[in-house]
């Protein structure tokens, strides 16, 4: 579970491109499609024991949605939406039910951290996924891209933790400290400075980056 | 999806006109420098060898030769600092990159220039 923030928004990775600054530098810039998001319900501490605020993204059709996915929204009388995520905030009671959440509650030259689904690379060896050197490939080397030794040989066993292949991707990633370059509201669009994780399209959690919270507690 | 990023882009190319290039092209770029706190515009003058990118990441490079000695600059056309570019000479050739410009000197490294019919 991620730290509280104090705002935060769903968005979709849209791709990568490049923008001047003021002073002509380039700078490397994703294109983010953010919200716009609702708030579906508040989750307080003294009755749910965290703080929360559950936001809906992407309005769907029903019947896209299984019966007790729809009971949910119907209850809490919301148009459905396709997805539904909880986000730790210090304090829920800034937000209302219902209120609408777009891209406009960052400024440029904020700092954000991100959340997405890096890309799978399915099982992948000891090459690719622990940066391990590569043998000779020629002059008589039979080592080309073979693993060596898995461990010593007197504990008859092979130790815990051992790199190995596997699965490598797929899994969640946090960048922390992004700058907003700029925000557009009017396309609900964020140009962040740098990669995001994932491919175009993915599912992010953009957040107000919890590091100057921090800070701003210490001033 | 691609079609937003083109728009983003777009947005940002508005701003500027850039005469049509081609390699081959004789060029002068009106470069912005900034020394200090003083501002001046340096011009470059030579031949476009390469176009790359293109959209908003246009770049071209261009090659002149000083003292015997060959220069060649990389400017992004949509660069705040390109104040300006105006082309001299239009070239005829038949390459998209004219690499091998690098090697030959003299009567060789010319470029015949091109008529418009």
């Amino acid at each position: 579970m991620s730290a509280p923030t104090t705002k935060a928004i769903l968005g979709r990775k849209i791709g990568m491109t490049q923008i001047f600054g003021k002073n002509g530098e380039v700078i490397p810039v994703t294109v983010v499609k953010g919200g716009p998001c609702f708030v579906l319900s508040l989750k307080v501490e003294e009755k749910d024991g965290y703080n929360a605020i559950q936001l809906g993204y992407e309005q769907c059709k029903e019947t896209k949605l299984n019966k007790p996915q729809r009971g949910f929204f119907k209850k809490l009388g919301f148009p459905p939406f396709k997805i539904v995520k909880e986000i730790r905030v210090l304090n829920p009671y800034e937000y209302k039910q219902g209120q609408q959440i777009t891209v406009d509650i960052f400024k440029e030259g904020e700092l954000v951290d991100i959340t997405g689904r890096t890309k799978g690379r399915g099982f992948t060896s000891h090459i690719k996924l622990w940066n391990f050197s590569r043998g000779r490939m020629s002059h008589g080397s039979k080592c080309h891209r073979r693993r060596a030794s898995i461990g010593a040989g007197g504990v008859q066993h092979v130790m815990k933790g051992q790199k190995m292949a596997g699965r490598y991707g797929n899994e969640l990633v946090t960048i922390q400290n992004l700058e907003i370059v700029q925000v557009d509201k009017e396309k609900s669009l964020l140009l962040i400075k740098g990669a995001i994780p994932g491919p175009p399209g993915n599912l992010l959690t953009i957040r107000k980056a919890v590091k100057t919270l921090r800070k701003g507690i210490e001033k | 999806m691609d079609l937003i990023i083109q728009n983003v882009e777009k947005e940002l190319m508005k701003n500027k006109e850039i005469p049509e290039i081609w390699p081959g092209d004789t060029v002068r770029v009106h470069y912005r420098i900034v020394e200090g706190e003083k501002e001046r515009i340096q011009i470059y003058e030579g031949v476009v060898i390469a176009k790359k990118h293109g959209g908003l990441r246009e770049t071209i490079t261009v090659r002149k030769v000083v003292q015997g000695v060959g220069v060649e600059r990389i400017f992004p056309l949509y660069s705040p600092f390109v104040e300006k570019i105006e082309v001299v000479r239009r070239g005829k050739v038949r390459r998209a990159k004219l690499y091998y410009l690098r090697k030959l000197s003299g009567k060789k490294a010319k470029i015949a220039e091109r008529v418009e019919e």
